[in-house]
């Protein structure tokens, strides 16, 4: 966005033409590529949870159950799409629409490794929160749009946890921010060569961590979507693809808040500086490799993801609340105050 | 040419959308509609190179207020609301009101000087980064303003605790 932004007062002097294509080409392989991961997260998350409750998971479908997200993309795409007849029918088309663009966005600002990143720009955090904020309209507007008791309950209660947590993680984030001195995602990886950032900020990371499994509705917090209660919360009335954009558009998020707390907490593609020492050859591999050690960092998290999931049960709303508001922003807050004075003490310094 | 016409496009659309924001029968399609808006007036703060102005006008109007906005509408009752009179018996009031208005502007117009170009040039932005200059000017030169600001949005907040807790006891 701001690279298209600079370009126009030298038009003259710069291809234009060049470097829209180059851009474009950009944005299809992180696509195809997100969307690839995408799938095969939902088949790693039935693997991982089946073998975690001691079954096999999918088996059927390729080698070990290795095709089963075609298959069910296959099905999910030919299935009938069924509209309620009392829905408001241009807002029931939108929501799915709003709410998978919201996710794809932010991958714009995602650096992969070292000189990657689709649009480099100096406020690539607050970006994400803007493209995640937007998730909540997508999430509101299905369920209202559909004119049916549980998706309306559903989103009520999934937009405000959303926009409860959106505030922890916010203000979580600003000690990473202030730690960093940069909102540009490459410079805050850049400025943790010599040491993560979760070692310093790890109260920033618990904050981070709980308010992102709360942002993305799973559990422990998935009462959006509390099967026992709402049946399936603000996507009950969807059907076939419409359904399947907010399946992919959840998985989305999830890989994007991997990508965060792996960008913002674990160095991103880079690794710790005293094992670059022990092996300096890892120092003199190309750029390119870099990608392996970062989407090893998003992969951990999206297992730490399963295993949540696997592990523990629901909880309570209006827990749910007294969690988000009384203990993670004043915690939150708390953090921010700490780092300032470490800052001023220069204990941490940029 | 390309920055007036980028320029033009925002200004049009901004207005456009403005007008179908106040025509829409559905409070809920206004608020969709508002939500693009938003969006434009964004991308006119981008293009005038304030990114974090931009950012935040999509964190705060976009995700929190515009959706506060929704939670609201959501508790009126629609059925009525669809219809009801879209516009108020008041309207010639109204017309007259903002044609005065018009002509005020238009007549202050010729006397427009652009003012004078401070240290705060394009150049200085890009290589400071806007967070780091807007910060600094908010936090020294402007700091009593700013905290102005804060406090009018603490008694906000006060009052709006005041009003809402329940009365125990007695």
């Amino acid at each position: 966005m701001k690279e298209i932004v600079q370009m126009i007062p030298f038009l003259g002097s710069i291809p234009l033409a060049v470097n829209i294509v180059v851009i474009l080409i950009n944005i299809a392989i992180v696509l195809a590529i997100t969307l690839l991961h995408v799938a095969y997260a939902t088949y790693w998350e039935r693997k991982v949870i089946g073998h975690m409750q001691v079954r096999l998971g999918p088996i059927e479908v390729g080698w070990h159950g290795l095709l089963q997200p075609i298959a069910d993309g296959v099905k999910l795409f030919f299935k009938e799409d069924i509209i309620p007849a009392n829905s408001d029918k241009p807002l029931f088309y939108l929501a799915p629409v709003i709410f998978m663009v919201s996710a794809l966005t932010s991958l714009s600002v995602l650096p992969f490794f070292d000189g990657f990143v689709i649009a480099n720009i100096n406020i690539g955090l607050l970006f994400l929160f803007a493209m995640s904020s937007l998730g909540a309209y997508g999430i509101i507007l299905s369920g209202w749009a559909s004119n049916s008791k549980y998706s309306f309950l559903g989103s009520l209660r999934s937009t405000s946890q959303v926009i409860s947590y959106e505030i922890a993680m916010g203000l979580s984030l600003v000690g990473v921010m202030m730690t960093a001195g940069s909102l540009n995602l490459s410079d805050i990886v850049r400025a943790q060569q010599e040491r993560w950032f979760v070692i310093p900020q790890f109260l920033g990371f618990f904050i981070f961590v709980v308010s992102a499994f709360a942002e993305t509705n799973r559990l422990p917090f998935d009462l959006p979507e509390a099967e026992s209660e709402l049946v399936a919360g603000y996507f009950t009335e969807y059907s076939g693809f419409r359904f399947a954009l907010f399946f992919l558009g959840e998985y989305t998020a999830m890989l994007i808040m991997s990508s965060i707390a792996a960008l913002c907490f674990l160095g991103g593609w880079t690794i710790p500086a005293f094992i670059t020492g022990w092996f300096p050859v890892l120092l003199k591999l190309p750029a390119w490799f870099w990608v392996v050690v970062f989407l090893a960092k998003v992969y951990a998290f999206m297992f730490f993801y399963y295993w949540v999931r696997a592990t523990l049960p629901r909880y309570r709303y209006d827990q749910l609340m007294v969690i988000g508001w009384k203990i993670l922003i004043p915690l939150a807050l708390f953090n921010i105050v700490l780092t300032g004075t470490l800052r001023i003490m220069g204990v941490i310094r940029p | 040419m390309l920055p007036e016409l980028f320029f033009g496009y925002f200004a049009a659309v901004i207005v456009f959308l403005s007008v179908i924001v106040i025509t829409r029968r559905n409070p809920v399609h206004s608020v969709m509609w508002m939500l693009l808006l938003f969006f434009h007036i964004a991308g006119l703060y981008l293009f005038l190179n304030a990114e974090f102005i931009a950012a935040i006008q999509i964190i705060v109007y976009a995700g929190a207020i515009l959706v506060l906005f929704l939670f609201v509408l959501l508790l009126l009752n629609l059925r009525e609301e669809l219809r009801a009179k879209r516009f108020v018996g008041a309207w010639p009031a109204g017309l007259f009101v903002t044609s005065a208005l018009l002509v005020i502007i238009l007549s202050v117009l010729k006397s427009f000087v652009p003012g004078p170009a401070g240290k705060y040039s394009i150049e200085f932005i890009k290589q400071e980064t806007h967070t780091k200059a807007l910060g600094k000017l908010l936090y020294t030169d402007f700091l009593f303003p700013f905290e102005i600001a804060s406090l009018v949005l603490l008694v906000a907040i006060i009052g709006a605790m005041v009003l809402a807790k329940r009365k125990t006891g007695k």
